[in-house]
């Protein structure tokens, strides 16, 4: 199968976020990933939206993010770019410290790479791209594997 | 699908039906001021029945936490009530499903708060 590639060029906004789920649900199930896959694929994408447009472009208007899908034989993979100041890794803490259990945020990107089979970070100073890559593991609804 | 609340009261216990997403935006301010309305009245033995909750995001997780960090700090009690399997498995991997009292049995859940 050759690649298929879509772009999206959106807003900081809200609707951005929303869109970004619903279109990685569809193009998650149109590759014939299972249920439990397209909802962690979506996931995946809705956390990385929302650091696009809240922490990166931090909803600026002038500011966008975009949205790739590329579709192989092999993987989904799905870049996310905003045009922030670009993410401190550094500063990203642990939520499953104990002391910060109970921090009301700071989970995004836990849930990406728990959702993801590969996550690749890659901040700068004229924002951060977020490339997320889900393996095509075969036929439809083969992809019913547990939580971690 | 919007978030949507309704409160019953039952032996002392406020039991607020959750439907819906609990994500940024919408959902989770929903839920934050439902349980801010209920500590501003008074009632500090809640409990969350997420059983129509089909989905919940960081913000909303975080949302979560924050009730339960508020009742609690205000001498109350918050717990949370027939989890959906992604609501349970994102409590799972987050750590949080030990920090949260959840319970599946409503009468039971009711006597539980102390």
């Amino acid at each position: 199968m050759s690649a298929q590639r879509v772009s999206y060029t959106l807003d900081s906004t809200l609707d951005t976020v929303n869109s970004a789920e619903e279109a990685a649900s569809q193009i998650a199930t149109e590759a014939g990933f299972g249920d439990e896959d397209v909802m962690k694929i979506a996931m995946a994408v809705r956390e990385a939206a929302v650091n696009a447009v809240l922490h990166g472009n931090a909803y600026d208007p002038g500011k966008k993010v975009t949205v790739d899908f590329e579709r192989t034989a092999q993987d989904l993979v799905i870049t996310i770019r905003d045009q922030g100041k670009g993410l401190d890794l550094a500063k990203v803490p642990d939520p499953l410290a104990p002391e910060n259990l109970l921090k009301t945020s700071g989970r995004g990107i836990f849930l990406i790479r728990s959702f993801m089979d590969e996550v690749e970070i890659n901040p700068s100073t004229t924002g951060t791209e977020i490339k997320l890559i889900k393996h095509v593991h075969g036929a439809p609804g083969d992809g019913e594997e547990a939580s971690q | 699908m919007t978030m949507k609340t309704s409160n019953r009261q039952v032996d002392g216990v406020t039991i607020v039906d959750c439907s819906g997403r609990i994500t940024l935006g919408e959902g989770s301010v929903i839920l934050r001021d439902s349980v801010r309305e209920l500590l501003g009245k008074g009632n500090k033995k809640i409990l969350l029945n997420l059983g129509d909750v089909n989905y919940i995001d960081s913000s909303g997780i975080g949302e979560l936490v924050s009730a339960y960090t508020t009742v609690k700090n205000q001498g109350g009690e918050l717990k949370l009530l027939n989890l959906t399997k992604k609501v349970h498995d994102l409590l799972q991997i987050t750590k949080l499903y030990t920090v949260f009292d959840v319970k599946d049995d409503e009468a039971a859940a009711v006597k539980s708060f102390s």
